[in-house]
């Protein structure tokens, strides 16, 4: 079978290539229905990446964040016409002591091998999760990666960090920020759960949180027991330097904000406060996995999230493809979808 | 709704494809027969009751045999003998859906070449949604060239605006029964200057909606094609 895929060639330009699939090899055939644009893909797009990065990667199909439908699978463990969640990490060995996704061995959809824009993705059984029909929101399923990757987060916060957990600080108002925040409120909903961001009007939107900041106005005995880094980028130091103004000793500072750069951070104070410095990135399936479960027991979650879906593109051919993602770059907040057919 | 079937059009007996000794359907892109990446779109897509392959006579026994070695598990192939026309040939698919009890107002077929194994998903998809709202419809794309009409074969009589001219590609997708009955209506004369399925319907006044088809979506009919496809598929070609 030849398979269409659609690689970004250069900045801004998507051509369709194939690839050949067969039905009798072990692979599972999903088709993608509901993909969501992440900033990662936004960089490559709008070409951000530096020149040598650009050039090593492309041609390639970006988007790790998608919902499909199984097609096909020969092993019997999924019916055909089940909606699945797809894992953009590829692991290749396992480790006892190293998650999947920090193994180095590890492949990523949209990063290190095509992406979800695809007409049919082929995958193994491990890499792909059911959503039950409790989750009856497709548009919120399909960001399910990038929620996933603060599910992970929090997994190892809450294996790591110390069992004092009263008051626990979000920086960041914006999509990482605001997933980060609900799952906090879900899994510690005794905690004070306090949001430091730049934007009132975003800010606005974290209603379930028991207060919010402009970080320019922080109350100088405001301390936190643990803060949450979800800027990244070039603010990613001042904001980290801020979260060790503002956290108790001992505290955990957990960060998921991406930065291109190496960040100045102000090491004296990690020492005297004995702060520990928690870095995630990515996730795994037992993240999809619990997640999964999480939304299922805890509908109000989806129906948050519901409120971070932005524009929902059908994507046809291309030039859809292009419309969603200059749509994407235009949007203030939440997260673009594009229905894929 | 009623059944869906697929009716892939495997004519072809070669004669423009230079020297190569099979008919184009047979020639391999990447590792397989053209015929088998088609039908494994259909294959993939559930929304088909069957899939019939519609195969000259002298090629059937071959037809079965490739089908049995690449798509063993495929249980709702059906292999049939192709007729003296692409038209005689969907109406022999009508027939054994007739035959089988299956055919009713509401049965729909996708009628496609086997020579184009770049069809995707939603070419498929949205032809069977818009055979059963509209009861026919193909596939097409815009044309690119300026359209030159000379109905002496001589000298131009017309040239129609572009924005109105798309290129027919397949699938054309039709209910069964109404193009069955819709052709058994035509004249001989009518039936002698038919050079597609859909030109049934036109010819009748009837309704066939336009899908969105894609560039990619290519024939294979001349050797240059089969070069184009490898090249889609980044292989190399010889030469």
């Amino acid at each position: 079978m030849l398979n269409a895929v659609y690689q970004l060639v250069r900045p801004r330009q998507f051509e369709v290539t194939f690839s050949e699939l067969g039905l009798n090899e072990d692979a599972i055939l999903v088709r993608p229905t509901f993909l969501s644009i992440c900033n990662a893909d936004q960089r490559y797009y709008q070409g951000k990446r530096s020149e040598d990065i650009l050039r090593q990667k492309l041609p390639m199909a970006l988007i790790h964040e998608g919902i499909g439908t199984v097609l096909h699978d020969p092993s019997g463990t999924y019916a055909a016409g089940e909606k699945v969640v797809m894992i953009p990490n590829v692991p290749s060995e396992h480790s006892d002591v190293i998650a999947e996704n920090y193994l180095r061995s590890s492949l990523f959809r949209g990063s290190s091998m095509d992406g979800f824009m695809q007409e049919y993705v082929s995958t193994r059984a491990d890499r792909i999760v059911r959503i039950p029909d409790t989750i009856g929101n497709d548009h919120v399923a399909a960001f399910t990666e990038m929620v996933s990757v603060c599910y992970h987060c929090l997994s190892r916060f809450d294996r790591t960090a110390h069992a004092k957990r009263e008051t626990l600080g979000v920086w960041g108002d914006g999509n990482m920020g605001y997933f980060t925040a609900l799952l906090l409120r879900t899994l510690y909903p005794d905690a004070t759960l306090l949001i430091f961001g730049v934007d009132m009007e975003k800010l606005g939107n974290f209603s379930f949180a028991d207060g919010v900041y402009n970080v320019s106005r922080i109350p100088k005995d405001l301390l936190v027991d643990h803060g949450f880094e979800c800027v990244g980028g070039n603010a990613a130091g001042q904001v980290i330097n801020q979260i060790i103004d503002h956290i108790q000793p001992e505290g955990t500072i957990a960060i998921l904000g991406v930065s291109e750069d190496p960040v100045p951070i102000f090491t004296r104070m990690v020492l005297e406060k004995g702060l520990r410095i928690l870095g995630t990135s990515r996730s795994g399936r037992t993240d999809f996995e619990g997640l999964v479960r999480l939304y299922a027991e805890n509908p109000e979650v989806v129906s948050y999230l519901e409120k971070m879906v932005g524009a929902v593109v059908p994507v046809r051919d291309v030039k859809d493809a292009v419309t969603a993602f200059e749509m994407d770059i235009r949007k203030g907040m939440g997260k673009t979808i594009m229905e894929w057919y | 709704m009623g059944k869906v079937y697929g009716v892939v059009l495997a004519g072809g007996i070669g004669s423009r494809m230079g020297n190569a000794e099979k008919p184009k359907q047979f020639l391999e892109i990447g590792s397989r027969p053209v015929m088998i990446h088609t039908l494994e779109k259909f294959v993939i897509h559930p929304g088909f009751e069957e899939i019939l392959v519609l195969s000259p006579k002298a090629w059937v026994s071959y037809t079965r045999d490739i089908l049995k070695k690449y798509l063993p598990s495929a249980s709702n192939l059906v292999v049939l003998e192709g007729g003296a026309t692409r038209n005689e040939t969907i109406m022999n698919a009508i027939r054994y859906i007739e035959a089988q009890g299956a055919l009713d107002e509401e049965t729909i077929i996708v009628t496609h070449d086997s020579v184009r194994p770049f069809v995707t998903h939603r070419i498929l998809e949205e032809n069977i949604r818009y055979a059963i709202q509209y009861g026919a419809c193909d596939t097409v794309i815009p044309a690119s060239d300026t359209i030159v009409q000379a109905l002496d074969n001589e000298s131009i009589s017309d040239i129609p605006d572009r924005k109105y001219m798309y290129q027919g590609q397949t699938p054309q997708s039709f209910h069964a029964k109404k193009l069955k009955e819709t052709y058994e209506g035509l004249t001989e004369q009518e039936r002698s200057i038919l050079t597609d399925a859909c030109k049934i319907m036109v010819l009748k006044g009837e309704h066939v909606h336009l899908v969105q088809g894609e560039v990619s979506n290519i024939k294979i009919t001349y050797p240059y094609d089969i070069t184009v496809a490898q090249a889609l598929l980044g292989l190399e070609t010889e030469g």
